[in-house]
């Protein structure tokens, strides 16, 4: 196997040297019920070359089909990575270092962790934000339980144009810990409203949650939502699920959200099936301590130079254990690096233009989609880089017959609020061009001439 | 006093927010052929970002030097030995990569339809089968993204079990020696952590278990081998205990490097277990993540998996979200997907008879480091070692070095040190794992290392006070950095 280098002469002197007649003596401490006597019963090795013809034939049975052909964001988008990024991330002392636990030798991820953490803050507009968490769904959920701890009340109240999946994590992962999730049905509006919101919200709500922007792709109006919070005296949390939006839209700190959280993946990863993914986590700086996840900070070495070192551990489950802020330990740190590094090929500029290019591809769509007959936008209101569009059909149809154009259509809205009958979600970014949207268009016109 | 050990360039790099000049980027855009649509119309003025201030702007060569730098700034398992006892740092193997970054993988979106997914979904399905396999139990989930997050999950579905029975209960037993991750998991199903203290020769203490052991706990947890590297050879009474009395037996899967080809929790009695694929299945951790923490399970605890669950029927795969006991969803798509493949690619390379291999290797090299170093070190906990040896500092602590210094003094050596003060029942307890994948002359030298820094805390403490002098920075005040804590560059706000 070539990965382990001990020859059989090697392995004889190491036996003599640990005292032991044969490797198998080393093992005598499990039980013989305990033991497998038969090798186990998984393939047999493949040399890298069949491995990779293996896999090669395995990949190509995905219908796979160019980003520009694909119009399904809902959580996921597609966007092209700079080749550099993945480059730099191949750079071994990057990828194969493990967490910095060692800061003396290990300030390289330390300070692009610090640097992401700069990343995350500046773009939600909060103070401070931590070195990652698993996806946005679990980085809500971290800050739903912190809303608990910092306020000491138990209600949270969420509007259900959070994700879908994102609000399914956060129900899982708050079940035993007497959070009480109220959903509030804004579909009608496309907006989570005050008047919905604050319908609900009670003086026992410890945290207001809203997506910006919206799972519809609408600008939340934060400053509203903020002052229904404050009537109650709870906090605002904000999620956001494309941080390209970032580039145009102020962040959530701005209009007073306490906690922002988000999915990272759009700067520097892949759509992969949806993982891995990069979970972003911010909020003000007095909430320090009652963060969940990692932390690094700058400090000074014993001569007065600039280091880096994590920090706040005291928090952590390492250290507290079952009192922690969180279990989390592992996180996304190579993603996060990855996060970094786009965004700073982007720059400020480059993040303004991706900003731009997205919101001008999905006006784009929208505009020739409005055209098709039967196709009408659902709501009248400003999106970023998806639309809510009602179809003439229903929406299974619709994808079936772009599939056979070599399309993936949008997100079939009524799998999650059943009463959008015949509505989809159409997303579109910086890697659609005129052609492919005019095809997609054309597909369409085709079908309901 | 670090320049006389200072060779060649070694950069000092500023932060990237001191770099670049107004109108530089590092990225162009294509002509998309769509107008520029009016920003104004996107949102009310308040909220829109007219500029992002303080943010760089930077050419593509100074963003690849940054972090070109950065890289030299850093110690990775390429570099050398990363003997970290409990995180099994092995190599990377690079066809790893090279699978996981497949077109047809990368490009796939989590929405597509089950038979626009085959290829992965196949995949994710075989390597929950491997695992299942390679463990001894029957179902698996590969949602969660992490091994505490599978620890979550696996204590999910013993909750949702035992509920389904009529109680939920409210404890979960943990040795002394649990990763904290275990008790901090068992808080978030809503358990009480309840600790049992190990006996003198490092194991669960079964009276102390018969004595704790009651209607009201859930589950017990073990690592095995536990934090010590010893193998908790009661496990199976302990089973027998604890599934007397209702309970479930949860293994951490964080130590299966010393077991995998060689014995399965399912044939110990075990119900529920997590398996880091960082670790025993040779994914690159990247800094600290991603890692991949599937759980798999026994028959009783399947309906109560995450949704959706990969299905296969005469060779067709689909997700299966009709799950109505389901502990719900803990990952917003379908897990770690890239880790995954990686994992499978490893699996697949090395076989049934790789994987036991390299359980053999490695405990013959950890036993070979305890015999060498046994001499210099004292060994709190006595016993045959697994694939990681546990030492002290008791022996240095009469010439005032620490724990602490020595992990310093084995950076000045070239080593990256092992896991130190861990596990917290060793008082300055330093882990020792080196894997399969170091050869017999690494760890001639890393014993050497360590030799020589026993006979020079006899002889010459003070110079291992002041380590390391041969690294990046000298020894960091991380005192400071918790009293003041300094999370973020300054921008230009």
């Amino acid at each position: 196997m070539r990965f382990i280098p001990l020859t059989d002469k090697d392995k004889a002197r190491m036996l003599e040297v640990v005292g032991a007649g044969s490797v198998d003596d080393l093992f005598a401490d499990i039980p013989a019920e305990a033991r497998l006597s038969r090798l186990l019963d998984i393939p047999a090795p493949m040399a890298e070359p069949e491995l990779l013809d293996y896999l090669e034939g395995l990949s190509a049975n995905n219908a796979t089909v160019k980003p520009f052909n694909m119009y399904l964001g809902a959580g996921a988008y597609a966007h092209h990575v700079p080749v550099a990024v993945d480059q730099l991330l191949l750079r071994s002392e990057i990828f194969t270092a493990y967490t910095p636990y060692q800061p003396e030798i290990s300030q390289g991820t330390l300070m692009a962790i610090y640097e992401f953490q700069t990343y995350t803050a500046a773009l939600l507009g909060m103070d401070i934000a931590n070195a990652s968490m698993y996806d946005g769904p679990s980085a809500l959920a971290e800050a739903v339980i912190m809303s608990k701890r910092i306020t000491g009340k138990s209600r949270v109240v969420v509007s259900n144009l959070v994700h879908p999946n994102w609000r399914q994590v956060v129900k899982t992962y708050t079940r035993h810990l007497g959070v009480d999730i109220a959903t509030v049905d804004c579909v009608e509006e496309g907006l989570s409203t005050a008047e919905r919101l604050g319908s609900v919200v009670d003086k026992n709500t410890s945290a207001v949650v809203v997506q910006y922007p919206n799972f519809l792709g609408h600008v939340e109006d934060l400053k509203e939502i903020r002052s229904v919070c404050d009537s109650a005296g709870a906090l605002l949390i904000v999620a956001v699920a494309e941080p390209v939006a970032m580039g145009a839209l102020e962040g959530p700190g701005k209009f007073g959200a306490d906690i922002a959280v988000g999915e990272g993946r759009s700067f520097g990863g892949s759509l992969s099936f949806g993982g891995p993914a990069l979970g972003l986590f911010a909020t003000k700086e007095k909430y320090a301590r009652q963060m969940p996840g990692r932390l690094v900070g700058k400090t000074v070495d014993s001569e007065g130079r600039e280091g880096f070192t994590l920090t706040l551990a005291t928090r952590e489950q390492h250290i507290r254990r079952e009192k922690a802020t969180s279990n989390i330990c592992s996180n996304q740190a190579l993603c996060a690096t990855a996060f970094a590094m786009h965004v700073s090929f982007l720059g400020k500029n480059g993040l303004k233009t991706l900003a731009l290019k997205n919101h001008s591809a999905v006006r784009y769509l929208a505009d020739q989609l409005s055209k098709v007959k039967g196709f009408k936008l659902a709501y009248g209101l400003p999106f970023f880089n998806e639309v809510a569009v009602r179809v003439p059909v229903t929406p299974s149809v619709v994808n079936k017959k772009l599939a056979q154009e070599g399309i993936v259509g949008g997100f079939d809205l009524s799998q999650v609020y059943p009463r959008m009958e015949q509505t989809m979600l159409f997303c579109a970014t910086e890697v659609h061009t005129k052609q492919s949207i005019d095809r997609l268009v054309s597909a369409l016109s085709g079908f309901w001439r | 006093m670090t320049s006389q050990y200072r060779r060649g360039l070694v950069f000092n790099e500023k932060d990237i927010f001191s770099r670049g000049s107004a109108g530089r980027t590092g990225v162009d855009f294509a002509d998309t052929g769509i107008p520029d649509a009016d920003l104004n119309e996107f949102a009310p003025e308040d909220f829109r970002r007219n500029g992002l201030e303080g943010f760089p702007e930077l050419s593509e060569p100074e963003v690849i030097r940054h972090y070109t730098r950065l890289s030299q700034w850093n110690y990775g398992v390429d570099a050398n030995l990363y003997p970290l006892g409990s995180c099994t740092m092995k190599h990377n193997p690079r066809v790893n990569e090279a699978v996981a970054r497949l077109k047809g993988f990368t490009g796939l979106h989590p929405l597509q339809p089950d038979t626009a997914a085959q290829g992965t979904l196949k995949i994710i399905h075989d390597l929950g089968r491997w695992l299942c396999e390679v463990v001894g139990l029957d179902e698996a989930t590969l949602q969660p993204a992490a091994g505490a997050h599978g620890e979550f999950t696996g204590l999910l579905a013993i909750r949702g079990a035992l509920t389904k029975r009529g109680n939920p209960r409210s404890k979960v037993l943990l040795p002394d020696s649990a990763h904290g991750t275990n008790p901090a998991s068992a808080t978030y199903c809503g358990y009480q952590a309840v600790t049992i203290k190990s006996g003198a020769d490092g194991k669960i203490d079964l009276q102390e278990l018969d004595k704790l052991m009651d209607e009201n706990v859930a589950a017990l947890m073990v690592t095995n081998p536990n934090t010590l590297g010893i193998f908790e050879s009661n496990i199976v009474e302990a089973a027998k205990i604890v599934h007397s009395r209702g309970g479930f037996l949860y293994a951490d899967g964080a130590n299966l490097n010393a077991l995998i080809g060689k014995a399965r929790f399912g044939d110990m009695g075990v119900d529920v277990c997590h398996i880091n694929l960082h670790k025993t299945f040779s994914t690159p951790h990247g800094g600290g993540g991603p890692g991949a923490g599937p759980v798999c399970v026994v028959k009783e605890l399947e309906p109560f998996l995450p949704a959706p669950m990969v299905v296969e029927s005469n060779g067709a795969y689909r997700l299966d979200y009709d799950r109505p006991h389901s502990v719900g969803r803990v990952h917003g798509f379908h897990g770690n997907v890239g880790v995954l493949l990686r994992a499978a690619a490893y699996i697949l390379t090395v076989g049934a008879s790789g994987l036991k291999e390299a359980a053999e290797a490695a405990v013959l090299n950890a036993n070979y480091i305890k015999a060498r170093l046994k001499d210099y070190y004292n060994v709190p906990v006595p016993g045959l070692s697994l694939h990681e040896c546990v030492f002290n500092d008791k022996k240095q602590n009469e010439y005032g070095v620490t724990t602490l210094d020595i992990a310093k003094g084995l950076i000045d050596r070239g080593y990256h040190p092992p896991t130190i003060y861990f596990p917290l029942i060793v008082r300055g307890a330093l882990m020792i794992e080196p894997t399969e994948t170091e050869s017999l002359e690494t760890l001639d030298e890393f014993c050497e290392a360590m030799i020589d820094i026993a006979k020079t805390a006899e002889t010459d403490p003070e110079s291992l006070k002041r380590a390391p002098v041969n690294a990046f920075v000298s020894r960091l005040d991380e005192a400071q950095a918790a009293r003041n804590p300094d999370l973020r560059c300054e921008l230009c706000r």
